[in-house]
């Protein structure tokens, strides 16, 4: 006879009967109290070629669970694969039952998941590969969009007025609050730096020029893009990639909608209208940043800041901005949909599409606000 | 005669004010596959939901043994819990593990296994299943059929003494369904586990179930209990005899 393990809370002994081993099992063997599988077992069981047939006893098994059993499988399976014959029936019969079960559907050849190793090549390959369908599903997804902006400026598009305004609602007055501490606090951070730098030439009366051309021209727009990216349009990729998991999408194409015109034009027309709304506030909330800056550590009064800022910015600034903004919005719209319509039919493809969402848009956008300042600077605007 | 292992005494369901069910008053056995029945939108998932502790009850209390389901504080609560395993309707695997991970995840919690053991009983809980060398597979790559039986794999994980299962054959062809149902059946009798289960598929009730609450969703109380089979034989409520023959015998 030999002793396994003395100590163990749960224990095996195996008998030797000539050519059949008998497998005793001792104490609890259950998850929370085992200390040891049959590991050792088995190792000990390799080591008798000559074994023909295996038995079990549990006449002092205290108490029994998955974990049990898990391990009684993995003897049967050794077993199996050593063409030893197993004989079951001394089991109690609920743990024969639960065998039967376990063995009632035979694992299908080839269910089992090949781990590969995929070699650096392979992977850029891929990667290249990735990068070709993605770059076309954008233009597509492009194509679609136009094809649907035509179709609604020739009116054979439809979407729900209602819900066009339920998404200006949302985009417009429901982003408010931090647009205005963004743009304002950012106003504040361009006035104070530029502040510094001015009074080294004791020219802090340019403080308004600074602000109110910057807010304009550049951080207006760009702020309230990247606020929209982040807020709009991650929830835009979330509703549409929900929509696509309860197959929503499905349903209202066999409805005949286009899901084109239906779900993604009133999104994109809500945020071409709302974006350059808020930029303009944006831009003022910026200035009055910098005015509270000026008028309040530079000793420059408030009606000089005011005159100031009303000569150094042109109303072409403002358009400038403004211009920026549609595109953002539009940029924001798209990056938010594509994603929501790529997304897959899982809870995690949804915050996938989200992420991805958000991080297409800022890079569009800061892609696009780059392009366009190099163009009107070189048209002289 | 076995013995109870969940009292419903005296319980009220209700949203706020909304009264969803009241005066529900029964006991699971020890054993029993009991069904709990009634049409559509009579509360059968919600009454589940506040068996299985997600909803406290408005009135009355809910017993596990003899302990107040819901009159202990939270870990006392929790420890009942963790005798219960839940199927829900869409096997509610989390989408981002594999079939592996979802099963292994409630046992490598609450127990102090190496990984390797945790492996081999996920393997088994697949093979109880016929999922064996589904491990490695994402819910998304397998059919609704096999995410049900993953679901329930996940729901085994911890041998639960009570299982719960919300429309289990939902979904399911008849050879599933019939399959999923033998399962239940070989579960209960091998692991001596008690099964409750919300269903409307009158083949599965009739086959495994062996104890029931009926739900009125008119009268917004319970209307019959016992064996379904005996209730179709000698129930007298015209609407019991309706829901269980299909309107046949009426």
């Amino acid at each position: 006879m030999q002793k396994i393990n003395n100590t163990a809370k749960n224990e095996i002994k195996l008998i030797i009967k000539k050519e059949s081993f008998e497998i005793n099992f001792f104490g609890n063997w259950t998850a929370v109290t085992a200390n040891q599988g049959v590991e050792e077992l088995l190792s000990n069981l390799a080591d008798h070629p000559k074994i023909k047939k295996l038995t079990f006893s549990t006449k002092k098994l205290d108490s029994w669970d998955s974990f049990f059993m898990s391990q009684l499988v993995l003897i049967i399976d050794f077993a199996r694969n050593k063409k030893i014959t197993v004989d079951i029936k001394s089991l109690p019969k609920g743990i024969q039952g639960l065998l039967a079960l376990a063995y009632s559907v035979p694992e299908r050849d080839g269910a089992r998941k090949q781990k590969k190793k995929t070699s650096l090549i392979e992977l850029i390959g891929k990667s290249l590969l990735a990068a070709k369908v993605e770059l076309k599903n954008l233009v597509t997804f492009l194509g679609d969009l136009i094809q649907s902006a035509f179709s609604l400026i020739k009116g054979t598009g439809r979407f729900r007025f209602v819900d066009l305004m339920t998404y200006i609602q949302d985009c417009g007055p429901g982003s408010l609050p931090i647009v205005s501490l963004i743009s304002f606090l950012v106003g504040l951070i361009l006035a104070f730096v530029g502040a510094l730098q001015l009074s080294l030439f004791g020219a802090q009366m340019y403080l308004a020029d600074l602000v109110g051309l910057g807010m304009t021209r550049e951080m207006g727009a760009l702020m309230v893009g990247i606020i929209m990216a982040g807020r709009t349009g991650a929830s835009y990729a979330a509703q549409i990639g929900t929509m696509n998991v309860n197959s929503e999408i499905d349903a209202l194409k066999t409805m005949g909608f286009n899901p084109m015109e239906f779900l993604v034009m009133p999104r994109m027309l809500a945020l071409i209208l709302v974006m350059p709304l808020l930029c303009l506030y944006a831009d003022f909330m910026g200035m009055l940043g910098g005015a509270a800056v000026a008028i309040g550590l530079f000793d420059i009064s408030s009606t000089e800041y005011w005159t100031r800022t009303e000569l150094a910015v042109q109303f072409k600034d403002v358009l400038v901005g403004l211009f920026k903004a549609s595109i953002f919005g539009i940029l924001i719209a798209y990056s938010g949909c594509i994603r929501g319509m790529q997304c897959g039919r899982s809870a995690s493809a949804v915050g996938d599409a989200a992420t991805s969402a958000v991080v297409t848009g800022i890079i569009l956008i800061v892609i696009s606000d780059s392009l366009i300042t190099i163009i009107f600077n070189q048209l002289g605007i | 005669m076995s013995q109870a292992c969940i009292t419903i005494k005296k319980m009220t369901m209700a949203y706020g004010d909304f009264i969803i069910q009241r005066d529900l008053d029964f006991k699971i056995n020890q054993g029993d596959i009991f069904v709990i029945m009634g049409g559509s939108g009579c509360g059968k998932s919600t009454l589940m939901m506040h068996l299985i502790g997600m909803i406290a009850p408005s009135k009355g209390s809910i017993h596990y043994g003899n302990e107040n389901l819901w009159g202990s504080n939270a870990s006392n609560q929790r420890l009942l819990l963790n005798k219960t395993g839940v199927l829900f309707q869409s096997g509610a695997l989390l989408s981002s593990m594999t079939l592996g991970e979802n099963i292994a995840l409630p046992i490598s919690e609450h127990t102090e296994l190496n990984k390797k053991n945790i492996q081999e009983i996920v393997d088994y809980k697949l093979s109880l299943v016929g999922l064996s060398g589904f491990s490695d597979f994402y819910p998304s790559e397998i059919s609704g059929g096999m995410q049900k039986r993953a679901g329930l794999a996940r729901a085994m994980a911890l041998d639960p003494e009570i299982l719960f299962f919300d429309e289990p054959s939902a979904g399911l062809d008849p050879i599933s369904s019939k399959l999923l149902d033998d399962l239940i059946l070989s579960l209960r009798d091998n692991l001596n586990a008690t099964i409750v289960m919300v269903t409307h598929e009158l083949a599965s009730i009739f086959a495994i179930g062996s104890n029931s609450v009926f739900l009125d969703p008119e009268s917004r109380t319970m209307i019959a209990e016992g064996d379904p089979k005996k209730l179709l034989k000698t129930s007298k409520d015209e609407r019991v005899i309706k829901f269980l023959s299909r309107s046949k015998k009426l």
